[in-house]
């Protein structure tokens, strides 16, 4: 993956840069020794490695904003980051760039159950905003799979999703508001405890811009009571079409369950090994979760499961107890290592319209074949976000390479059956180079215009979401200015 | 004046691009924003039809110029819905014509189950538009779930036309519910409406509407809240609700056309129709609802929204923000002859006034779309 050449001028300022940051900041909050910077070289992307110049740790909003008026100053590019989750290399470092960590900011600045929202600075994990407010029968939820490590910051840049989007929505559907500061130091509100904006939406534009507009440093969040109780059933099918025709039926039927997720036979063959959930012998798996008390559970899975029945399922398991439900989930929660462990792969995150499930994972299979590479899904059937995962070999040479061109193709696939290159993951450095396949030289312009309007000097993380070629110049403005 | 009414994308383009002089673009004409100066007005009513809906997906793509009637017909025909309930704004703004999906979109126009659901822009998956120098743009797509790029289909959403005309929008459509039950209770005052609406918007019996009028139909407050799903979870979750305020004088209402007059009365303000007066929308932190009210000392006042969405009437030219000074959220002068002293629009803190501005520009470098209708 090419990624630009770093700024000699920065590079041979740092010491002045790295002087200027520990003036604004508490001791321990800037990281410039060569060895401990590289505990930033890399986000879950793992096949690209860059350390920064620094890494700076703060604590409040006015630090943030004191950090980007000196990077503003001095030229010096900047990368947000969260926890350092993301599978698109979209916190991936450049040599000449300052990492702006907000992990030390997770503080929870106000809980209001009668509005229903939650205050909180962004560094803060996913899963610890729900523990917040788990006490009073409340979560936050978006969910996703990484909600143990990931923040709020990258949740927001990335507008993730979870296994429970399909009835909650994703993250820019719960995000009531933000305080952000802009590349130039200003500190900004945008929305609040009320909802919708009064103007344009700006909220809902930050929302998904990958830390190229801002550095988002609080945020309001929608929280919601808990459902009285939820139960999955697991259904097994001996194809993936008949598994897609399954899901299709269910979302046309009118039953809209949280969460409807898919695992095929290559992917449930790795996870029985890896987590012993138990899973019956099949070629693709869905586990349906739905909400409510008892009796609407009840309700709600008669028809769920007739639907199921329909399809001649090879087994169809509702969950008895918690137990039960554990077990149920156990498997798809820990898909993503059991994969890990027998290689290294590369999770993509195309969305495709459900109707073309059948057809998608038939071409998948094609191209696995093509490429010698294993190749297993496991994602959100609901909303047809799928997860493939391609197998590859790290220390094989050119196996990485192969890796991205089948990727790149199987992202292709999705854009021609009129979905999307990312549902959920972003753009990063990953999906960069593919956009052209999406959009048009207009499309990308204007977004990048958009860029320019809050980036006037493409500081903030400059080298992500568009393809190198196509914002050159105005990186190139970003050197000439400084 | 010169009308003109494009009946492709490219026309549209072509018309944009060869434009010297300001454009008022309109949908229906059903919802007049501020006022626009200008000798031309762009019609998007050519621009109609469906032209994809699979119902297995939830999805829907349609041209920008089509009636909604015609969208929420077909939607009913496959026992689906647009979940965030567009209000029909003829009565309140005294408007004939045909509302729009392009204008609905473009205004953000959502309606009671707002609070639950989501915004018109939650559910708008894709767009494709023209910019104010003619160029044919797209961004979102038809799926789901989308992060490809950044999120232009929110910021269009909202944008009154200023941004770019909308020719086609994609939307996530709904499944409508086996059936519906609404809660009233009788007599609150607006302090104990809106604390009611709280308890009952946190609670896990999941409410898709939450209003309350001072004065109902017949005079006197009343306090509704909506619930939807299969009939069994209905009816417990209204009776669990029932119990949550065995306090007040409750009942629960299941009759459908009552319910679905009763809802429209609320979406659509019915309360404020055929009166004279200015009409203003507040969206506020719920529990503010009731001071701001009490500050705005309005004519009619109808909340949504659990209390985060005040509708006012107030007498002709008043500045309902100067009554409600200070407060987080934002009022919005949705009828009343045009004013320069009180503009439509909240005005906005300077830095965001900025962005907002600088981004207009961008989109229509020479101010030709709907110029001044958001200032
Ligand atoms: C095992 C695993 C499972 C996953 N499952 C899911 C899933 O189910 N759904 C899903 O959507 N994603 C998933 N992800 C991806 C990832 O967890 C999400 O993208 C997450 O939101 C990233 O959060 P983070 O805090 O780690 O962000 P980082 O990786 O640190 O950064 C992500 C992006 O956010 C930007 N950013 C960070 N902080 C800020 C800030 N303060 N202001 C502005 N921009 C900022 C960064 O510059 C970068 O572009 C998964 C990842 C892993 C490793």
């Amino acid at each position: 993956m090419e990624m630009p050449i770093p700024n000699a001028s920065v590079l041979a300022r740092k010491d002045r840069i790295v002087a200027k940051l520990s003036a604004v900041l508490p001791a321990n909050a800037v990281i410039s020794d060569e060895a401990e910077t590289r505990a930033y070289e890399c986000d879950a992307l793992t096949a690209y490695r860059c350390p920064p110049l620094a890494a700076v740790l703060p604590t409040t909003t006015e630090q943030v904003s004191a950090i980007l008026k000196i990077c503003h100053a001095e030229g010096v590019p900047v990368v947000p980051r969260g926890s350092g989750t993301s599978l698109a290399g979209g916190a991936l470092p450049t040599a000449d760039c300052v990492i702006l960590g907000v992990a030390r900011m997770n503080g929870v600045l106000e809980t209001d159950y009668n509005n229903r929202f939650i205050r909180v600075q962004t560094g803060r994990t996913n899963l610890s905003v729900s523990g917040a407010v788990e006490e009073n029968d409340f979560f936050y939820a978006p969910d996703p799979s990484s909600q143990l490590a990931c923040a709020i910051a990258g949740n927001i840049a990335m507008n993730s999703g979870g296994a429970h989007c399909l009835k909650y929505g994703v993250t820019t559907n719960n995000l009531l508001g933000v305080t952000m500061v802009q590349m130039d130091g200003t500190v900004i509100e945008i929305g609040g405890a009320h909802l919708d904006s009064g103007g344009l939406d700006l909220l809902g534009l930050i929302c998904g811009s990958e830390g190229q507009l801002g550095v988002v440093t609080e945020a309001t969040l929608r929280i919601l009571r808990k459902p009285e109780g939820a139960r999955p059933v697991l259904m097994a099918f001996d194809s993936n079409e008949v598994a897609g025709a399954c899901v299709s039926d269910m979302i046309k039927a009118g039953v809209l369950p949280v969460a409807i997720e898919f695992m095929d036979r290559p992917i449930l063959e790795l996870a029985e090994n890896f987590a012993k959930a138990g899973y019956p012998d099949c070629e693709a798996l869905l586990i349906v979760e739905v909400e409510g008390s008892d009796a609407e559970i009840d309700e709600q899975l008669t028809l769920i499961l007739e639907i199921a029945r329909r399809h001649n399922p090879v087994e169809l398991r509702e969950a008895k107890d918690a137990e039960d439900a554990t077990r149920i989930w156990l498997g798809r929660k820990s898909a993503f290592g059991a994969v890990g462990q027998v290689a290294d792969y590369m999770c993509l995150d195309g969305t495709i319209p459900v109707s073309e499930l059948p057809r998608v994972l038939t071409g998948i299979s094609e191209l696995s074949k093509k490429y010698g590479l294993r190749v297993g899904n496991v994602f959100h059937a609901g909303d047809g976000n799928m997860h493939p995962l391609i197998m590859f070999d790290a220390n094989k040479a050119g196996d990485l390479e192969l890796c991205e061109q089948m990727g790149a193709e199987i992202l292709r696939l999705c854009v021609e059956v009129g979905g999307c290159l990312t549902g959920e993951h972003g753009v990063g450095i990953e999906k960069r180079d593919l956009m052209v396949d999406q959009f048009t030289t207009q499309d990308l312009e204007v977004q990048m215009a958009v860029k320019d309007v809050f980036d006037p000097t493409w500081l903030l993380n400059p080298a992500k979401v568009f393809p190198l070629q196509s914002s050159q110049s105005r990186r190139a403005g970003q050197l000439a200015a400084e | 004046m010169t009308i003109l009414t494009p009946k492709t994308e490219a026309e549209l383009a072509e018309v944009i691009a060869g434009t010297q002089g300001p454009i008022c673009v309109r949908g229906g004409g059903t919802r007049p924003g501020g006022h626009v100066e200008a000798e031309t007005v762009l019609q998007t009513a050519a621009l109609s039809g469906i032209t994809l809906y699979e119902p297995g997906a939830l999805t829907l793509v349609v041209q920008a110029g089509t009636p909604l009637q015609d969208i929420e017909k077909q939607l009913t025909d496959e026992k689906q819905r647009l979940a965030f309930e567009p209000i029909d704004y003829r009565g309140l703004m005294g408007t004939s014509g045909q509302s729009t999906i392009g204008g609905v979109m473009a205004t953000n126009t959502s309606g009671p189950r707002r609070i639950q659901a989501g915004a018109a822009r939650d559910f708008a998956l894709g767009v494709r538009f023209v910019d104010g120098t003619g160029t044919v743009l797209k961004n979102g797509g038809r799926v789901m779930k989308n992060v490809t790029g950044y999120d232009l289909v929110k910021l269009l959403c909202g944008s009154w036309g200023t941004l770019g005309v909308l020719s086609e929008v994609s939307l996530k459509v709904q499944p409508i519910p086996d059936t519906s039950a609404c809660i009233l209770i009788n007599g609150l005052t607006n302090q104990q409406a809106v604390d009611a609406m709280s308890k009952a918007l946190g609670s896990p019996f999941e409410v898709t509407g939450a209003a309350h009028a001072p004065e109902g139909v017949d005079g006197h407050p009343v306090t509704m809240l909506r619930i939807e799903g299969f009939e069994k979870s209905v009816s417990y979750r209204a009776a669990q609700l029932k119990d949550l305020f065995g306090a007040y004088d409750v009942s629960i209402e299941t009759t459908p056309e009552k319910l679905s007059a009763g809802w429209k009365w609320v979406r659509d303000v019915e309360l404020m129709h055929g009166l004279s007066g200015d009409v203003w929308r507040i969206s506020c932190k719920p529990s503010d609802g009731p001071e701001l009210a009490a500050r705005l000392k309005a004519d009619k006042t109808l909340f949504d929204w659990g209390g985060g969405l005040i509708w006012a009437l107030l007498p002709e030219r008043t500045d309902a923000r100067a009554r409600l000074g200070e407060f987080a959220g934002h009022a919005t002068r949705v009828r009343g002859a045009p004013l320069t002293n009180i503009p439509m629009f909240h005005p906005e803190p300077a830095a965001l006034a900025t962005l907002s501005k600088s981004l207009r520009l961008k989109f229509d470098p020479h101010g030709y779309l709907n110029p001044g209708i958001m200032d």
